[in-house]
């Protein structure tokens, strides 16, 4: 068997996952550029509106869709990605060579027996001080870096993850449970696989996009919103894939949706649909139930959008 | 001192606060914008640009007349952002995390390293309020080291406080790390909650002192302020569910322009962290010497 | 001639994977000889990113000439071009399928990456 020399078998991906790169099944996003906007309380009613559909939490940091759908965890898998640096303390000579050349700042200097200190919570295991300690000091384990699992709802399958504290946010469990959605969608035979994307424009919402079907931007009629969706739709566009935006909480400023709306279509997106404001929103939450589920002008709102996806990604 | 705005779950507050409070609190201090994928902190402060830098990462560029293939850098390089292909070595600069490996081990000296931009730190006054942001360029995948680049521009006397952005992934930690106290923000939902507990413990683990401002209080339910009873956790303001509120930030405003009756809530937010700036915040990791929190 | 064909498990009645970067296995095939080997792609396939790049190493490291794969992005196709390697792309079927295509001609040479980046 062929290893690549100082790179570890990781068992994390199991060798026979390729099925999931088969005929791929229709993927609709759905991201917010800014936090907050309401996206993952409409992605949850878009789960239970539409049929056949598999969810996929991509977002994993700080995920909350569970919350709502309240999955059953039917498989756990170990999220393991790149390494850290640990310094064997028996073995230090105290060179302040690590220290020297760790371009992140995670050398620290410690107490009594322990002269230097990596702080796993800044090391970006580059392996850089591993490979450069004089008394060969450093140990680089892989590092666990959260968890992912296989579920089943009452939409369906799940598949969502748990990214550990301070983890790297490369965008890699976002794939994996990208991925795995594919799968479950494969031996469901399902015909869509609805994606509670990330916040913000970096590689976790790269990742959760790239060859996606569509995505919906879901936002809010202010100024921050604005700003954000249009750093997302520029995203959408570098990637060349069809956007459509829904202003959530509309009435909150009518003029600030219709300029939203405006700058969207600049943008080449279309408007799928518009939500107003409802209390009925915090408290769909609360009983840990869907918006859609409760009913109200919200609900109402939330299945024109759904009607006018289902033919967008169809189509 | 160093206050940093944080909060697990975005769209709490955290830049409602952050602004806020900067304008609550006297004399000059530094507001640094550490949400560099969606800096918001600009759009209400009405600030003039006083300067503006590219930043950027050191990636490799190999001498081909010196290199032998030998392939010691790439067998060092974690990112595959450099490899050893056909007759050459290739350089893929947008995996480049910047560490400076493959230079220091190449036999030949064949590499040096230049620039990659990645982003932009600008800097800009609003009154007595200076503002560094960072903006990402769209596309870019790596977040931490604009942050460590507006970081770099901390002062180091007055107040200073920090936008971070949400989380509690490496982007976080590159905000609030080294900070002197943190303000975490939160809404009273089961997301709130789900999200405040998941950034009580990467603030514990960080060691630093920390309270809470619950915003759009009275909007959900009581389970965020019995948890931080539980917990023991500071709550040091509520921000009362007020639709006025809502229509002023979505419209661009300050609360402390456009509400009156809010600016009393700041002050004493900001008259705690006065206090906390005079006396010292409390017990907290000293500069060199490191707690090891499990 | 050596040629590798991406595989989603080791043996010449596999189905090819239509990934390259993230392909679970690659089969090498010598042209002449006939003799075959698998070899494992898990440094690839569970890179956090250029996981085309690190395939495309592999791949140049078994001084094959020619790749058969499903899709290529954009990083694995500059990474394999450097190493002088011809792609191959559109393959599918079991590897046995696969090679018989590419000996009658069948497949077309790839002179740009068909896929975005991160597309699996």
């Amino acid at each position: 068997m062929f290893v690549s020399a100082n790179k570890s078998l990781s068992t994390t991906l199991p060798v026979t996952r390729g099925q999931a790169a088969y005929a791929r099944v229709p993927e609709l996003v759905v991201i917010s550029g800014k936090g907050g906007t309401g996206k993952t309380s409409v992605v949850a009613s878009l789960a239970v509106l539409a049929q056949n559909v598999v969810v996929a939490d991509c977002d994993v940091d700080a995920a909350d869709l569970h919350l709502v759908l309240e999955p059953r965890i039917l498989e756990t898998h170990r999220f393991v990605s790149g390494h850290e640096a640990v310094i064997r303390q028996a073995d230090c000579e105290a060179n302040g060579t690590c220290k020297e050349v760790c371009r992140f700042g995670a050398v620290i200097s410690g107490e009594g027996s322990a002269p230097f200190v990596i702080d796993p919570l800044v090391c970006e295991g580059c392996g850089v001080c591993v490979e450069l300690c004089p008394a060969r000091a450093i140990d680089f384990p892989e590092r666990d870096c959260g968890e992912w699992f296989v579920s089943t709802s009452r939409s369906g399958s799940m598949i969502h993850a748990r990214l550990g504290i301070a983890a790297e946010n490369s965008g890699k469990l976002v794939s994996i449970v990208r991925n795995e959605a594919q799968r479950a969608a494969a031996r469901d035979g399902s015909c869509l696989i609805l994606v509670d994307g990330p916040p913000g424009i970096g590689c976790p919402v790269i990742a959760s996009m790239t060859g996606a079907t569509g995505v919906l931007v879901v936002t809010e009629p202010t100024v921050s919103g604005a700003h954000d969706m249009a750093r997302v739709l520029e995203l959408a566009a570098h990637f060349r894939i069809p956007a459509a935006v829904c202003v959530n909480r509309w009435d909150i400023n009518p003029e600030g949706a219709e300029q939203i709306e405006s700058q969207a279509r600049q943008h080449g997106a279309v408007i799928a649909g518009r939500i107003r404001y409802d209390t009925t929103v915090t408290k769909a939450q609360v009983e840990g139930r869907t918006v859609v589920e409760l009913g109200g002008g919200a609900a109402d709102d939330i299945r024109s959008l759904w009607a006018h996806l289902e033919g967008w990604v169809d189509g | 001192m160093i206050v940093a705005i944080a909060s697990g779950k975005g769209g709490t507050g955290k830049t409602t606060v952050a602004v806020n409070l900067a304008l609550s609190l006297p004399g000059d201090l530094q507001l640094l914008d550490c949400d560099v994928e969606a800096p918001n902190v600009h759009l209400f402060l009405r600030a003039e640009l006083v300067g503006s830098e590219v930043a950027g990462i050191p990636v490799p560029v190999v001498d081909v007349d010196l290199c032998n293939q030998c392939g010691e850098c790439s067998r060092l390089c974690q990112y595959n952002a450099i490899a050893v292909l056909g007759n050459g070595v290739m350089v893929f600069p947008e995996l480049c995390h910047g560490c400076g490996g493959c230079a220091l081990v190449c036999p030949e000296e064949a590499i040096t390293e230049v620039m990659r931009p990645i982003g932009e730190v600008e800097e800009l006054q609003a009154g007595s309020v200076r503002l560094v942001q960072g903006r990402l360029n769209v596309g870019e995948a790596l977040v931490p080291p604009l942050i460590r680049e507006v970081r770099a521009r901390s002062r180091d006397e007055g107040v200073v406080l920090i936008d971070a952005p949400p989380g509690t992934s490496c982007s976080m930690i590159a905000a609030v790390r080294g900070s002197d106290f943190v303000i975490l923000v939160t809404e009273p939902t089961p997301f709130g909650l789900n999200d405040l507990a998941l950034a009580v413990e990467t603030v514990r683990t960080l060691g630093i002192p920390f309270g809470v401002v619950v915003n759009r209080a009275g909007s959900g339910d009581d389970r965020v302020p019995e948890y931080c009873a539980a917990e023991g956790i500071n709550v040091l303001l509520e921000i009362p569910d007020d639709r006025r509120i809502a229509e002023a930030y979505a419209r661009g405003l300050t609360l402390v322009d456009a509400i009156p009756d809010i600016r009393p809530f700041f002050a004493s937010l900001a008259a705690r962290i006065e206090t906390m700036a005079a006396i010292g915040p409390g017990t907290r990791a000293e500069e060199g010497h490191v707690r090891v929190c499990q | 001639m050596k040629v590798v064909v991406s595989s989603i498990s080791g043996s010449l009645d596999s189905q090819v994977d239509p990934r390259f970067g993230r392909a679970a296995m690659f089969v090498l095939v010598d042209t002449e000889t006939g003799e075959t080997q698998s070899i494992d792609n898990s440094a690839g396939s569970n890179a956090a990113q250029g996981a085309g790049i690190q395939a495309a190493e592999t791949v140049s490291q078994l001084g094959a000439e020619c790749l058969i794969t499903g899709h290529c992005g954009p990083k694995a196709f500059r990474a394999l071009q450097a190493a002088g390697v011809k792609i191959y792309t559109g393959a599918s079927g079991t590897i046995e399928e696969a090679l018989a295509q590419f000996r009658s001609g069948n497949l077309q040479l790839s002179t740009a990456p068909d896929v975005g980046g991160h597309w699996a």
